[in-house]
């Protein structure tokens, strides 16, 4: 506890006196090597007019690749991902083990984010209200990449000699390129990615969640919280804190609890917004599909609606990205492909189901009023577009913000932690150092505006996709033989239900 | 083959009651013990990713203290009386866990020790004891 205080005394005293300073510094110093990367990792080709990050056509080619390659899991595997989920397979004799609803609920509050509420609105914004079908698809070819991926990583994950568990991308690239005859590559990749989801885990899955957190609770306290970055970063780096170095799981515990809550709240007043608007649906859905063919209005037409939307579905649903497939890989089953099929649901859950109702509420407000929203974009659209209708809503909506920024916190110190001790060990020191480096990340998080630090970090979670869908590529073979075993199983009744 | 009697303990007195008269009636009746201990557990709960990675581990170790310091001790009462005991560990709702139980081993009767809920606690989570008696398939005995 000492400790604690000391830290925070620490940091508050720094950051307070010179924060200005440090913010014009970091920026002017960070602002071309972020130029330099996001132009790398997000080099766009020109094509019939519209511009196509080739890191965009990676994940999207991936995605349809597996989903033809797997045989249309998403569509298959989706009856038995809900059987699984449920408990219809779970063996009595393994109870007390983490169950495959577990695995899910925890996958889906690291992916439940701002982008759920903001990015949508974003999407729609820049891309039209097309963007959004194009977001629907991407989030459904996405569950065959996020069914690939959580398969290999219980696959290939590593068990220590005390029971605990890692896995995720570093290890099954590492092993299965190991496996394939490719040693070095498949180090170098690994380590590649570690780094990666290492830096990822400090900027998006860190800075921009208590940035954005902060933005949102200033915004419905009308500016009260101005100049107070510092303090809202504090008392949020205070809490992870407690979490992830103090232990204190009952505060993770209650989030968890409290972020599907929210899911459910959120979707069920965005129901409720739709049906008070029922008059613009129609029209708000046909726009959403004619968006997507004709793009009209959108730079780069009907193209450059696909690469917004698929753009956005990456960014909430993480499908490609591997990170999931850390989280799943702690479940401990004979058949990997069993996490594959459940991890299926989170794409549906998290694009599908989420991401279209939010997007929904905004177009029929834009058909109902197009200038409800005035220059605001991001969460501030969303809030607008349910203010219409519930002026009190934008405060439930901060606090579920600020829950679901938290919870994702949460999910990504445990992802960048996985990266760290990849590359670190597994030694107590180093892991409590990197947890007080994400710690003070939070913070700074809403201190400063790092447009060119989150740029970075965006950029390289972008980045590790690459060497994550081309293992997958190469491991996919082995995926396929072991989902069609387990069906066959099934089928015959090898595997059977316990209930 | 000789009838099974299923007694399920937790370490408390309530169960050890529950015990002695399993104990009873099992040697009146050349029956078989099963002795079991449920550790309250749903797969329906939310948990950090660390806490996921922590629970192979946690699980055997709840399971071993289970049966080291509960489910030893509590046998050999059984065991020195020359009855046949068996003993059984696993997590889940109790209730619906014991009546699990009692079909896998295809018991004759369920005993169990009033666990002094209390009522407060009953009205919000329900009691055990009722959920058994309502849903079992078998007799049960409450040993207050």
């Amino acid at each position: 506890m000492r400790y604690f205080l000391c830290m925070l005394a620490l940091l508050g005293g720094s950051i307070s006196s010179a924060h200005a300073g440090i913010d014009d510094a970091i920026n002017s110093a960070t602002a071309p090597i972020a130029t330099f990367i996001g132009q790398v990792v997000f080099f766009k080709i020109p094509i019939f007019g519209a511009q196509l990050p080739v890191v965009v056509l990676w994940l999207v080619v991936g995605a349809v690749f597996f989903t033809f390659y797997m045989g249309f899991i998403n569509l298959r595997g989706f009856k038995h991902a809900i059987q699984l989920v449920r408990g219809d397979y779970a063996d009595p004799n393994s109870s007390g083990e983490v169950s495959h609803f577990q695995a899910l609920a925890t996958a889906v509050s690291g992916t439940v984010g701002i982008g759920n509420i903001g990015g949508v609105a974003v999407a729609v914004t820049v891309g039209g209200p097309g963007a959004t079908f194009w977001l629907i698809m991407a989030g459904f070819l996405g569950m065959s990449t996020k069914f690939v991926e959580c398969t290999l990583g219980v696959k290939y994950r590593k068990e220590f000699d005390d029971g605990h568990v890692s896995g995720g991308p570093m290890y099954y690239l590492r092993q299965g390129f190991k496996e394939r005859g490719m040693e070095g590559f498949g180090k170098f990749m690994g380590t590649f990615y570690a780094i990666g989801i290492f830096i990822g885990a400090l900027g998006i899955g860190n800075m921009f969640q208590s940035n954005q957190a902060y933005v949102q609770l200033n915004n419905v306290s009308g500016g009260a919280l101005d100049g107070l970055g510092w303090l809202v970063g504090l008392i949020l780096a205070g809490v992870v804190f407690s979490v992830i170095v103090g232990g204190i799981k009952s505060i993770a515990r209650v989030t968890e609890k409290i972020v599907p809550f929210m899911a459910v709240f959120y979707c069920l007043f965005s129901i409720i917004v739709i049906l008070m608007n029922v008059g613009s649906l129609p029209q708000a859905i046909a726009n959403i599909f004619t968006g997507a063919f004709t793009g009209e209005g959108v730079a780069g037409g009907a193209l450059g609606a696909m690469i917004i939307g698929f753009q956005r579905a990456v960014f909430s649903n993480e499908a490609g990205i591997g990170s999931a497939s850390i989280a799943h890989s702690a479940v401990r089953t004979d058949e990997p492909v069993t996490e594959g099929i459940v991890s299926l649901l989170e794409p549906f859950i998290d694009t599908i189901v989420i991401c279209t109702i939010t997007a929904l509420v905004i177009g029929t407000a834009q058909v109902a009023a197009p200038d409800f929203a005035g220059d605001s974009i991001g969460v501030a659209m969303t809030s607008a577009a349910f203010e219409r209708e519930f002026s009190w809503f934008p405060i439930p909506l901060a606090f579920a913000a600020l829950l679901f920024a938290f919870s994702t916190m949460i999910s990504w110190s445990y992802y960048g932690l996985k990266g760290w001790t990849y590359l670190f060990g597994e030694g107590e020191t180093g892991q409590t150092i990197y947890k007080l480096l994400f710690c003070a990340f939070v913070a700074l998080g809403c201190v400063v505006q790092l447009g060119p630090i989150l740029d970075i970090s965006d950029a390289l979670v972008f980045l590790i996709c690459v060497p994550n869908i081309l293992g997958l590529y190469f491991l996919a073979p082995i995926v396929k033989r072991e989902m069609i075993s387990y069906f066959a199983r099934v089928e015959s009744g090898e595997i059977r239900k316990f209930k | 083959m000789s009838d099974k009697i299923l007694v399920a303990i937790d370490g408390s007195e309530g169960g050890r009651r529950a015990l002695k008269a399993a104990v009873k009636h099992a040697s009146l009746t050349n029956a078989d013990l099963v002795l079991t201990y449920v550790i309250a557990w749903t797969p329906y709960s939310f948990h950090t990713p660390e806490e996921l990675a922590e629970r192979h581990e946690r699980r055997e170790s709840e399971i071993e203290r289970a049966n080291e310091s509960i489910l030893a001790s509590e046998s050999a009462v059984a065991i020195s009386e020359g009855i046949k005991v068996e003993t059984v560990v696993r997590h889940g709702k109790i209730a619906d866990t014991l009546i699990e139980l009692a079909k896998e081993y295809d018991v004759s009767q369920i005993y169990i020790g009033r666990l002094g809920e209390s009522r407060v606690h009953s009205m919000i989570f329900g009691s055990v004891t009722a959920a058994l008696i309502q849903t079992s398939e078998v007799p049960v005995t409450v040993v207050p």
